[in-house]
């Protein structure tokens, strides 16, 4: 669910840089504090750990597919939120540069995405009050589950906004809805098993590291309601439309009847002017002023083929000779 | 485990490109990373529908690319593994946005201009991205983002990872490798995977207890010491700001239109 740098617009990706730049700063401020400089090497090889272990993907039985840990709440079981933030953000940066996987101005939706929303709700309010004390098997298991879940549906609703505010994709902002937290539930639950299974390993093996984690008061009732509340209010969209054999094809049979569209323009039409305002670039095309766009737009065809015919040839100018000697 | 292979040669691709030593490779890597998100913002803050006035921004890839000797089919591949991606994104836009477009006597649904729009998009961003990281080294990208603001713990967080990611990388295909040969063809259950990236866990715990031992013996106080802090020059502003000159000028003024135009003075 790496969002990307074609799908923003520069205000989103800038808004988006300055408040994961804001808890990179303040995550930082936080392990330089609680962490002592010297064990920094640890986050280091943590964070390579997560870059592995992305890639070690297990069956999923019956569907025939494959998932794999993306790991921030397990970084957030070792380390605390900052530190797994931190960690996270140094792997999705690492991501950014060699795999293109979302990109540099999409870096900020990214570390928001995946990063704050596993670490900095659903850890502290789910899992942490969840697994305080001595849990039980059922509790561990709960905690962990949920805090996936939740991390992982906010996340995804992160992506639908980003875009939507971007607007640089037609996607009716309840069809892309639709599609993406179903998909999300079954991720989280994936990402939540996998965690679950790594946490009951290390339980058996090294407890003593976990252990750190388990400090504090018990408040799972508590975080229980919490976490409740947070599936009824952000994941009832998954469980209504889960219940379509598809959520996307059904909302788009919909939208061939022009229902979205209405709520969707005045949506667009409001962002479009509050964008106008704070972007960089004033003269942004969007909805409304599609036709006359399109049409200047096409109309280079000529001058389209010519431009790349320059780039080429400056391509080719440019290419070194040195290979001769 | 072939997927896993590919990433850690690639890896190792882009790490020996990133220490070649071309007049691109030269640039001050506060340069080039600067030059690189001005070229992205510009790229994203066209509107929606545009296609002809991107077209000009292929220069900058382009340009850095051949100059950096960055092979074009490394780039090619990088783009290609995230286009299906760009494709789900974008393949609905033709059929959701039916508004005509008049295009001579065709008509086209605007849709189809703000699909070809994203994929461009895409391309270029993807492009620059991996021509940059392709002529920067990674230490020369932390240092950029360090001294561009960034904090240092994240800094030399990112340079630690990437220290590590080669060993743990290598560690992984062994482990996997070897389950693989034990298991014959079985495929990996969530039961086992426990254990499985348990042990990895654990092996890389350990390693990173060794590695921070032995860094601390050797008076490690949480700072690297470059051999040598480079100074950014004159060549490096130029090259800054010769591309951010260029960028905004495209940006401002279509060129395609502007050689249509031409073309048409010159047939009339």
């Amino acid at each position: 669910m790496h969002m990307a740098d074609a799908l923003l617009s520069p205000a989103v990706g800038a808004t988006m840089w300055v408040l994961s730049g804001a808890t990179l700063g303040r995550s930082a401020t936080r392990v330089r504090k609680t962490l002592d400089e010297g064990r920094l090497p640890l986050m280091g090889v943590l964070g390579a750990f997560v870059f592995a272990v992305q890639m070690l993907n297990f069956a999923i039985p019956g569907t025939g597919s494959s998932g794999h840990l993306a790991g921030t709440l397990f970084l957030a079981l070792l380390l605390g939120p900052h530190g797994a933030f931190l960690t996270v953000s140094s792997v999705l940066v690492v991501q950014a540069l060699f795999f293109a996987d979302g990109g540099l101005l999409a870096l900020g939706c990214n570390l928001f995405n995946m990063g704050f929303f596993p670490a900095f709700v659903a850890y502290p309010l789910i899992v942490r009050p969840l697994l305080a004390g001595a849990p039980g098997q059922g509790r561990r298991a709960l905690g962990i589950i949920l805090g996936a879940v939740i991390g992982l549906q906010l996340g995804a609703f992160g992506v639908v906004l980003e875009t939507i505010l971007s607007g640089r994709t037609a996607l009716p902002f309840k069809a892309f809805l639709y599609a993406m937290q179903p998909i999300h539930l079954a991720i989280g639950l994936v990402e939540g098993l996998a965690t679950l299974a790594l946490v009951a390993f290390l339980a058996r093996t090294r407890p003593e590291l976990l252990e750190t984690q388990s400090r504090g008061r018990s408040a799972w009732k508590g975080a229980l309601v919490v976490a409740v509340m947070a599936l009824v209010a952000g994941g009832c969209f998954s469980w209504f439309a889960s219940t379509r054999p598809d959520g996307l094809e059904w909302a788009l049979a919909k939208v061939g009847q022009q229902e979205i569209e209405a709520p969707e323009q005045s949506l667009h039409g409001r962002i479009a002017h509050a964008q106008a305002r704070t972007a960089l670039m004033p003269d942004y095309a969007f909805k409304g002023g599609g036709e006359s766009r399109g049409a200047t737009s096409l109309a280079g065809v000529g001058g389209g083929v010519l431009t790349l015919l320059i780039v080429g040839g400056v391509g080719i100018a440019l290419r070194p000779r040195r290979k001769m000697a | 485990m072939a997927n896993f292979g590919d990433h850690l040669r690639e890896l190792g691709a882009l790490d020996r490109l990133a220490s070649m030593d071309t007049p691109i490779h030269r640039l001050d890597p506060r340069a080039k990373v600067l030059a690189t998100l001005l070229f992205i913002l510009m790229v994203a803050s066209f509107g929606r529908y545009e296609v002809s006035g991107l077209l000009p921004f292929a220069l900058f890839p382009v340009i850095l690319g051949t100059l950096g000797e960055v092979p074009w089919g490394l780039v090619g591949k990088r783009v290609l593994m995230v286009l299906p991606f760009a494709l789900v994104l974008g393949i609905l836009n033709p059929f959701l946005d039916r508004s005509q477009v008049a295009f001579g006597s065709w008509t086209l649904s605007a849709g189809w201009l703000s699909f070809a729009s994203i994929l461009l998009r895409f391309a270029l961003c993807v492009g620059a991205s991996v021509i940059l990281i392709a002529t920067t080294s990674m230490d020369g990208v932390c240092m950029a983002l360090e001294r561009l603001g960034l904090p240092r713990v994240f800094t030399l967080q990112i340079a630690l990872l990437y220290r590590y990611v080669f060993v743990l990388l290598e560690e992984t295909l062994r482990i996997t490798r070897a389950r693989e040969l034990r298991a014959n063809g079985r495929p990996l259950l969530l039961s086992e995977y426990g254990s499985l990236a348990g042990s990895l866990f654990l092996r890389t715990w350990e390693r990173a207890r060794r590695v921070h031992v032995a860094m601390l013996s050797r008076g490690f106080e949480g700072e690297f010491h470059g051999a040598s802090p480079p100074h950014f020059r004159s060549k490096d502003a130029a090259f800054l700001m010769g591309w951010g000159a260029v960028l905004v000028v495209l940006r401002l003024v279509n060129l395609p239109h502007l050689l249509e135009s031409l073309l048409k003075g010159v047939a009339s």
